[in-house]
């Protein structure tokens, strides 16, 4: 029975869904005792307070909205109203501007640390001091100087990116196998052919490892930058979605967050791969 | 395409006498290590040998007597504490093409292929080669030690004797001028470890290969060796002796111990790593110079002068 597994683990995924979604819509679905009101009053209070409907959307209801997001999800309609699509884009755009500057910076200067005794002692204490602070503790500092929202959301994905990235890159650097740097050494390999043809793919597993979760965060906290900077974003669509009370909108938000995220850590486990050798 | 060079080294050119009978040689090496209490812990001293051209030799001696160390300062990544070693004239500052090393470990780069493992080799010494040269290169060294057919597998899909035996087509890819080889063949099991053995010979004998191979493996030093150095246990090891290894150049495995002198050769040995290796230090023989270590050629026993005699029979 053991080919099986993966066939019993999504039926069961599919009725925990299906109890999930039932759970759900019976909890909302409830008619809540309602007064006789003043029509005027009822029409002011909503229909939670004259039906008894709950203002908790059902799944119905978000299912209904996302298929509305599907159909158009890249419509523009000021400020305000852009499609949901557009809103993904601008985040994975920040997203990918920041990561790719930090893979940059973190993969040389790894490098730097992992290599040289003498400079990891050196930059160790910053580093140890700024790795734990939150990466939004950055966006004032960052609005102060860059004075652009955009870009100082883009400075916030940089600096969470690259710490996992550092951090990985020199141990990875560092711990190559003395054999193998040994190799290069009797073929007289010089430092700059060394460092692509052996140290590089020797770190790579654990380089990768470290894009993969750096990637991990940055799509946490880009969700958090763009609530706070406002104006574009999957960020700011959520936060200004619960401004117009619309919780379908945020629920559905919450879900493409989700299924963007799992996309993004796919795609480097994927690499990851790509790159892992058996020993 | 240019001619492929065999893999042997270019005769030397006349004019240089001296090149042939030390071809390298070993001054005066020492090793030492700061203790933890202070001072220092000497791991061997005042080592000395000569190597001709086209000579296999094989060192033995026990666990941590710092034979690893020697034949890392030969292969040049490791500077001794004392001394110089020079290599066909020069003193070696750092690794050299010229001289391949074969690691104990194989130390095949696991993310290539073995094709890919053996032209990496073959691309750093020759840069500018076009690449179809490098991978007839890598090929000929791969069929060279029977691979042929392997070229796409990676190492960890082989088996530890195909390993090392890349590392062996890795180390002749380069037509190194000499070899050095620690216990290459040590994590092998008997019967491929006896096939390895062969496989050397036979390449070293036909390329008139001058190799320094270290070994814990009496047997092994016997059947491959023209001489053997025995070294005595460490701290502060010393060579204690040359043997010359009276067999025939012309060995075969199945009959080396009905070679004449064979028995004689590994008793000496054994006696060698059972007791003197132990004793040496406190007890040298009259007259010891470390800079002329004893050349020892062990007298017929028994059993051989009867082999002999047998053999001048038939
Ligand atoms: N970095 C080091 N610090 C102190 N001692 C060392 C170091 N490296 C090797 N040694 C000592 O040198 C000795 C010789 O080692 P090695 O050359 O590997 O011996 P062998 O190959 O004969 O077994 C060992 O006893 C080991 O303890
Ligand atoms: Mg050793």
């Amino acid at each position: 029975m053991r080919a099986s597994l993966s066939l019993r683990a999504g039926l069961v995924s599919a009725l925990l869904l299906l109890a999930f979604l039932t759970v759900w819509h019976v909890a909302v679905g409830g008619t809540a005792k309602t007064e006789a009101m003043d029509p005027e009053y009822a029409a002011l209070m909503g229909a939670s307070a004259t039906t008894g409907k709950s203002a908790m959307p059902g799944p119905l209801d978000v299912a209904v909205t996302i298929w509305r997001h599907l159909k158009d999800p890249f419509y523009d309609r000021g400020p305000n109203d852009k499609g949901l699509g557009i809103q993904l884009a601008y985040s994975v755009g920040r997203v990918a501007l920041g990561y790719l500057f930090a893979v940059l910076v973190a993969i040389p200067i790894g490098f730097l640390i992992g290599m040289s005794p003498l400079m990891s002692r050196a930059l160790d204490p910053y580093i140890q001091v700024l790795k734990p602070v939150s990466p939004l503790a950055w966006m004032p500092l960052a609005l102060y100087t860059i004075k652009d929202s955009g870009l100082s959301a883009i400075f916030v994905i940089f600096i969470c990116s690259l710490w996992p990235m550092l951090i990985n890159t020199a141990f990875g650097v560092a711990s190559t196998r003395r054999e193998w740097l040994n190799v290069a050494r009797t073929l007289e390999v010089g430092p700059l052919r060394r460092a692509f043809t052996v140290i590089l793919p020797a770190a790579a597993p654990t380089i990768l490892t470290g894009m993969r979760i750096s990637i991990g965060i940055a799509w946490l906290v880009i969700v958090a930058a763009e609530m706070l900077v406002g104006g574009t974003g999957i960020g700011y669509f959520v936060w200004n979605e619960w401004n117009n009370l619309s919780i379908t909108n945020v629920i559905t938000s919450i879900l493409v967050i989700g299924l963007v995220g799992m996309v993004l850590d796919q795609l480097l486990a994927r690499a990851q791969r790509l790159v892992t050798f058996p020993e | 395409m240019a001619t492929l060079l065999p893999f042997r080294s270019a005769p030397t050119p006349p004019g240089l006498p001296m090149a042939d009978d030390k071809y390298l040689s070993i001054e005066g090496i020492a090793r030492r290590y700061p203790a933890p209490g202070g001072g220092s812990t000497t791991v061997f001293e005042n080592l000395w040998l000569p190597m001709r051209r086209g000579e296999f030799v094989c060192m033995i001696g026990h666990s941590g007597c710092g034979k690893t160390t020697v034949l890392n300062i030969l292969a040049g990544l490791e500077a001794p504490s004392e001394g110089v070693v020079i290599a066909d004239g020069r003193e070696i500052t750092g690794p050299s093409l010229d001289r391949a090393v074969i690691f104990q470990g194989h130390a095949l780069l696991p993310w290539r292929t073995v094709l890919g493992n053996v032209a990496y080799a073959v691309s750093s010494r020759w840069r500018s080669a076009p690449r179809a040269e490098v991978e007839e290169r890598a090929r000929r060294a791969i069929a060279t030690v029977g691979l042929a057919g392997a070229e796409h597998k990676r190492p960890a899909e082989l088996s530890g004797g195909m390993k090392q035996r890349v590392g062996i087509a890795r180390a002749l890819a380069i037509d190194p001028k000499m070899l050095l080889m620690d216990e290459p063949f040590s994590a092998l099991d008997a019967l491929t470890r006896g096939t390895l053995q062969d496989e050397v010979r036979r390449i070293c004998v036909e390329t008139g290969q001058t190799v320094f191979m270290i070994t814990h493996d009496v047997d092994e030093a016997i059947y491959l060796a023209d001489r053997i150095v025995l070294m005595t246990n460490g701290p502060q090891a010393k060579v204690a002796e040359i043997v010359e290894n009276p067999l025939p150049a012309d060995r075969d495995r199945a009959a080396l111990h009905h070679a004449p002198g064979y028995y004689a050769l590994r008793n000496h040995l054994i006696d060698f790593l059972v007791t003197r290796s132990r004793t040496f230090r406190d007890d040298p023989p009259a007259g010891y110079d470390p800079r002329h270590p004893p050349v020892v050629r062990p007298t017929l026993s028994d059993a051989d002068a009867t082999a002999i005699a047998a053999a001048r029979r038939a």
